[in-house]
């Protein structure tokens, strides 16, 4: 019953999406991005809707395998994006951060969405913190690489001198630049949280604070790379290097997700 | 009696003929009345920028007003009128209307869509103004094309995008820094178009400037200019570590901005990103650097393109600013029309009523001892035939107002009625009599 939340919370999404590219590719529209935006925090409403009564029905916080990780990442990045966009009035970032929300959703979509009873062991206060946080990280760490993407592309077409439409509409590198820092700079801490209240949990339910299984090394490397970036930034790496950086520090945490959690090992499998 | 346009612009004429044309400001006054004092001319303005020299009047005559304009400015600028005929153009009635239109709406700019010229106009008008050489008609045709070239601005996109190099220099600085407030730009050489374009980036927030050249002097006297700080020439690669846009054109026929120095330069500066202009032929900052990361160097042809790409997207937008001038330009007429047509009727009116005072006077002055009574019946019967008479010419002349082709019908009113007394009107309305006769 509850799912039909999701899936309209997808259809307002999906028609934000398309309205957030159509305003990026033809610059005298501007109340298309006034439309999409509209839509977005529709959409936003009807997904949170759905994760309160999802978590009522299940009266645990559903961020517990694939279907809700993916979920409340999407919900995540529609949260940033709202926030960022109402702060730096950026309607740019919808034709990029709403495609993707849209992209992650779809494989949600395609697995049950059946609420599983939960292992014993893992019943627990430290589960809800644990994954809200670094969810929560990843999607700052989604947003850092949208921005830059968009960064990619203006720098590229400065480079080159092709001004094309799109140009007019993404806004300075210096802007895209800052506020992905910032993103990241923001993320990392959130997702060191997570990092940690898992390790205590851990040691709560299994007695070790850390057992290399695929998820917890993935994740290390993930932490590292963003770790990296933050330093490197205080040694003057800036522009395309650092964009570059940002969007393979996302890869990592995406592999980790579509690829690292569905692995039948260790105790992350979901 | 509707608007002549007389003019040249960078459309018909070259620099060298349009200098020599122009009219100083100063004596701008000067040149107004004496125009004023021309035979017949009744209203007039003069709009003189680098790229264009116009006269707005209104003469008694339209066809001799016409050359009476044509002999001020050969007589007032000394040039021969041969040497004119060439790039000079006359617009009347509605083609001057619209025209007059087109330059307000910067349409007929050089570069299409540019803001300066409704300022100038502007200016053209108050003077006008001022010296009191317009009336309504030309304030009339002034303030509607201010209002049209407002219109066109809000209701299309054709000032949107930078179409002039130093514009387009400040929109690319914008989509490097964003606010472009506590960035610094340093000249290196000093040139116009180089000048230009760093005043462009002083009005757009960029608040600290340094300038260096060959000559120090030139460079201490710049940067005064522009509230900044003189470098000495060789010292320039260092200070680059500073600079967040660089204007360069020192007419060297060499490199001086080398790959190495602004590697270094960016080192210096963490990499932070440097927009570099060049706008010196030959190109002084060598091509290379634009491969280094955070470097963005456009030089002359770069800009030129960024212009002329934004000029293709202006040029769909024009087409619906010549739309809204048309129907603009028919509002305006239908006003132009109705002022014609009161001057007609009046003088008509006149014309009849001295005619009937005269003859009733001699009338009056044959029929002795009649009584007031049989008096007033007399007059009150003149009265009667004149009103009928004139009833139905004046019912069709306010009708025809708003007309096209009512301009026509009022000349024929007033040569029907024989109502321009003046002698040059009599040998003009003479001049037509062949005509008529052909006619019937």
């Amino acid at each position: 019953m509850n799912i039909q939340f999701f899936q309209a919370a997808m259809v307002v999404y999906l028609l934000a999406a398309a309205g957030y590219i159509a305003y990026i590719i033809a610059p005298e529209k501007k109340n298309r991005a006034v439309f999409s935006l509209v839509a977005t925090v529709a959409g936003f409403l009807l997904h949170t809707a759905y994760f309160i009564l999802r978590w009522s029905e299940s009266s645990r916080i559903p961020i517990t395998g694939f279907f809700e990780a993916i979920n409340f990442l999407g919900m995540g990045i529609v949260l940033v994006f709202l926030i960022m966009e109402a702060r730096y009035r950026i309607a740019a970032l919808g034709s990029f951060m709403l495609p993707l929300v849209v992209l992650l959703m779809v494989p949600a979509l395609a697995v049950s969405g059946k609420i599983v009873d939960l292992n014993p062991v893992l019943k627990s206060g430290w589960l809800g913190i644990h994954t809200s946080l670094a969810v929560l990280g990843d999607s700052a760490f989604a947003f850092a690489c949208i921005i830059s993407v968009m960064y990619l592309i203006q720098e590229r077409q400065l480079k080159k001198k092709h001004l094309g439409a799109i140009f007019h509409r993404l806004p300075s590198l210096e802007i895209m630049d800052t506020i992905g820092y910032k993103a990241i700079s923001f993320g990392w801490p959130l997702f060191t949280l997570g990092m940690v209240t898992g390790s205590i949990w851990a040691e709560i339910a299994w007695g070790t604070y850390w057992s290399w299984d695929p998820k917890e090394t993935w994740s290390l490397i993930t932490w590292v790379i963003y770790l990296a970036i933050l330093h490197l930034r205080t040694l003057g790496w800036r522009g395309k290097k650092m964009a570059y950086l940002t969007i393979a520090g996302f890869l990592f945490v995406l592999v980790s997700f579509f690829v690292v959690s569905r692995i039948q090992l260790g105790k992350h499998v979901f | 009696m509707g608007v002549i346009v007389v003019g040249l612009s960078h459309k018909t004429a070259p620099v060298d003929v349009r200098e020599k044309l122009s009219f100083p400001e100063a004596s701008l006054a000067d040149s107004l009345k004496t125009l004023r004092g021309y035979e017949g001319v009744r209203e007039c303005l003069i709009l003189s920028t680098c790229n264009r020299v116009e006269i707005y009047a209104v003469a008694q005559d339209t066809a001799a007003g016409v050359e009476q304009i044509k002999r001020f400015i050969s007589e007032h600028r000394k040039i021969a009128p041969e040497s004119l005929a060439q790039s000079l153009y006359v617009h009347t009635e509605a083609p001057a209307v619209r025209h007059a239109f087109r330059v307000a709406s910067s349409l007929d700019s050089m570069v299409v869509g540019e803001p300066q010229i409704l300022g100038q106009l502007k200016d053209a008008f108050e003077a006008g103004l001022k010296n009191k050489t317009t009336s309504a008609i030309v304030n009339k045709l002034l303030k509607k094309a201010i209002s049209v070239a407002k219109r066109v601005r809000t209701e299309t996109k054709i000032a949107e995008s930078a179409v002039s190099i130093s514009f387009a220099a400040v929109e690319l600085a914008r989509k490097i820094f964003g606010d472009l407030q506590g960035k610094t730009v340093m000249l290196l050489g000093a040139g116009e178009m180089a000048e230009l374009a760093a005043r462009h980036l002083i009005n757009n927030g960029v608040k600290s400037v340094l300038v260096a050249n060959r000559t120090f002097e030139r460079a201490v006297e710049l940067a005064k200019e522009f509230n900044g700080s003189a470098v000495r020439f060789e010292d320039f690669p260092t200070e680059l570590v500073v600079a967040d846009i660089l204007i360069c054109s020192t007419g060297a026929a060499h490199y001086v901005v080398t790959h190495d120095a602004v590697s270094k330069a960016l080192k210096g500066r963490h990499h932070k990103p440097i927009f570099m202009i060049d706008i010196s032929v030959p190109r002084n900052i060598d091509p290379d650097v634009n491969k280094i990361d955070n470097v963005y160097l456009y030089d002359i042809d770069n800009l030129q393109g960024v212009v002329n790409s934004n000029i293709e997207g202006r040029q769909k937008e024009a087409e619906r600013a010549e739309e809204i001038i048309l129907q603009e330009v028919e509002t305006y007429l239908q006003w132009e029309r109705a002022l014609d047509v009161v001057p007609t009727i009046v003088d008509l009116r006149e014309k009849v009523e001295d005619m009937r005072l005269r003859e009733l006077d001699k009338a009056l002055c044959q029929l002795n001892g009649i009584t007031d009574d049989q008096r007033r019946s007399v007059e009150a019967m003149s009265q009667a035939i004149v009103n009928k008479i004139l009833h139905a010419p004046i019912v069709v002349l306010k009708q025809s107002a708003s007309e096209t082709g009512s301009e026509d019908l009022f000349q024929f009113a007033r040569r029907l009625f024989n109502l321009d007394k003046d002698l040059k009107k009599c040998v003009h309305a003479k001049g037509f009599g062949g005509d008529e006769g052909k006619s019937e």
